[in-house]
């Protein structure tokens, strides 16, 4: 189970929620100059606090030794966004404690001496900041957390001050890429005196069409006004979203139709898929399944995203692949699942 | 206008930026922009990101350009110019200011107090503020915690009497004087 296996609240647009809290050791070195000795007293406490106290969360908890795993086990970490692309590649110092169903996990010597990052299905950012909130509790009953009065929580970078909150939510707006109207929603945007201008170039669309927005001031709000502002913001694309999905209904239906079949038919059928077109494919067949013109669970869609990706693969199918050898599993998969777990057309 | 950064050239480059309803402008000549950002078109996007409550992307954890690259941009640019910057180095972890500005990242929890005069204004433009508001840690915050409940207890008093729930109001009048009992005790 995790935040991908089931459709959390607004889960046509939204899918996932996540909340970071950044967390430092007021007596250690920041992780960018720690000593290896430094490094074990850090991962230490973090076990110590999470794991040995007997909390009614400890039993759900692991620490992961990510020296012992292999690069594609660490990399499929990475692809399911539990652990950062920094700490696989600087992972001799790191440790990670990871809920058992995926929805927690907490870096330890990642950029901060502690990430805690709480995940949840569709639009919850609120959910997962009770999550963040009770596990930094637990971890501040042990230890003394670098805190000063006027800037808050310290972290390594000041760009993470105060709250050391970082709030994103992930969207799917493929009627907003496709009618060029993703411009217009950074122009409201803007509107509200936050600046995106400029982001927006050509060919910066998103993969898939997935979308992420998070805050990026931590100093100054407090967590439940970073929290709301981020909700407002991801309420107002969503409604931009779907309104567009209504909108191209009505003009342009058959051309809609015409896509998402051939999405899901190639999806189907296809037998070697690439990790990009399988991407493209499958933002067209979620689109589809918004607009009732296909049944496919969304879970199954959340499901096939991460799956598909190159380092999941290969851990599912036990071994090294070549990229060609890779395609060929995954169209494999794909039409598998598609075949076993969805209503079709 | 002559730039804010070098003050010799004039400034040719101009641009407002507003973060938390805090405006600020930068204006540049065309050289210093380009140091700030290595090719000024390109690297503005970058600058700015950092500066954007929200951020797009594909991955959770691409933030578009790292924290050296928009903050070193605008370290200095309060200086006077031609200052030399006298060398400042954390006594507990030994990280020389020079070294945070090339990385974006400080040494130690300490360096926030050795570096103070430094970061404080650098804080406030990349947050509009330099005052936390948020969650206070139960361990260290002591009197803080109290001070800043009796804030959130104050502002839910100034709505009950707005709203005329006065029985309210005075049930929250006593928590707050609760509060502040404790607090001188």
């Amino acid at each position: 189970m995790s935040w991908f296996d089931e459709k959390g609240p607004e889960g046509d647009v939204v899918l996932s929620s996540r909340i970071r809290l950044a967390r430092n050791f007021e007596d250690l070195p920041f992780p960018d100059i720690i000593s290896v000795e430094q490094s074990q007293v850090a991962i230490k406490r973090c076990k110590e606090a999470l794991l040995d106290k007997g909390s009614s969360l400890s039993p759900q908890l692991q620490f992961l030794d990510l020296k012992a795993m292999d690069d594609t086990s660490r990399q499929a970490l990475v692809e399911k966004h539990l652990i950062s692309p920094d700490l696989a590649r600087n992972y001799s110092k790191g440790g990670l404690i990871l809920k058992n169903d995926n929805s927690v996990s907490i870096m330890i010597n990642e950029e901060d001496h502690i990430r805690i990052q709480c995940f949840a299905a569709g639009l919850n950012p609120e959910a997962a900041w009770d999550i963040a909130d009770k596990i930094d509790d637990l971890l501040e009953e042990n230890e003394s957390f670098a805190f000063d009065e006027e800037l808050g929580y310290i972290t390594a970078c000041p760009t993470n001050v105060g709250t050391g909150l970082r709030v994103s939510v992930m969207m799917h707006l493929p009627a907003l890429v496709k009618t060029g109207n993703i411009n217009n929603v950074i122009e409201n945007i803007n509107k509200l005196g936050i600046t995106v201008r400029g982001i927006y170039g050509e060919g910066t669309q998103a993969l898939g069409d997935i979308f992420q927005i998070s805050n990026q001031v931590t100093l100054g709000r407090s967590e439940r006004d970073i929290i709301g502002n981020i909700r407002g913001l991801a309420m107002e694309i969503l409604n931009a979203e779907r309104s567009t999905i209504e909108a191209l209904l009505k003009s342009s239906k058959l051309q809609i139709e015409d896509m998402v079949y051939r999405a899901f038919g190639l999806l189907s059928n296809a037998r070697v898929l690439t990790s990009e077109e399988t991407l493209r494919l499958l933002s067209d067949v979620r689109m589809g399944v918004n607009m009732g013109m296909i049944d496919v669970p969304i879970t199954v869609l959340n499901k096939l995203l991460i799956m598909t990706r190159p380092a999941n693969l290969q851990l599912m199918c036990g071994r090294r692949l070549e990229p060609y050898e890779r395609d060929i599993k995954r169209a494999e998969y794909v039409k598998e699942i598609l075949k076993t777990q969805s209503g079709g057309v | 206008m002559l730039c804010e950064r070098c003050g010799k050239n004039p400034a040719t480059v101009h641009y407002t930026q507003i973060v938390n309803g805090v405006k600020s402008e930068a204006h540049l000549c065309s050289e210093c922009a380009k140091e700030v950002g290595a090719t000024f078109g390109g690297n503005l996007q970058g600058m700015m990101s950092g500066f954007m409550p929200f951020v797009f992307g594909n991955n959770f954890f691409t933030e578009p350009f790292g924290p050296g690259s928009f903050l070193s941009g605008f370290m200095d640019w309060g200086m006077s110019p031609g200052t030399v910057e006298e060398e400042l180095r954390c006594e507990y972890c030994g990280l020389l200011y020079s070294q945070f500005k090339k990385t974006g990242f400080l040494g130690c929890p300490k360096c926030y107090s050795t570096f103070r005069e430094r970061l404080n204004p650098l804080i406030r433009r990349v947050h509009g503020s330099s005052n936390h508001v948020g969650k206070v840690p139960r361990r260290k915050g002591g009197n803080l915690r109290i001070k800043r409940e009796i804030e959130e207890l104050r502002a839910q008093l100034d709505e009950a009497v707005k709203k005329e729930e006065f029985e309210k109001a005075a049930e929250l009048r006593d928590r707050i004087k609760d509060l502040e009992k404790k607090l001188k005790g």
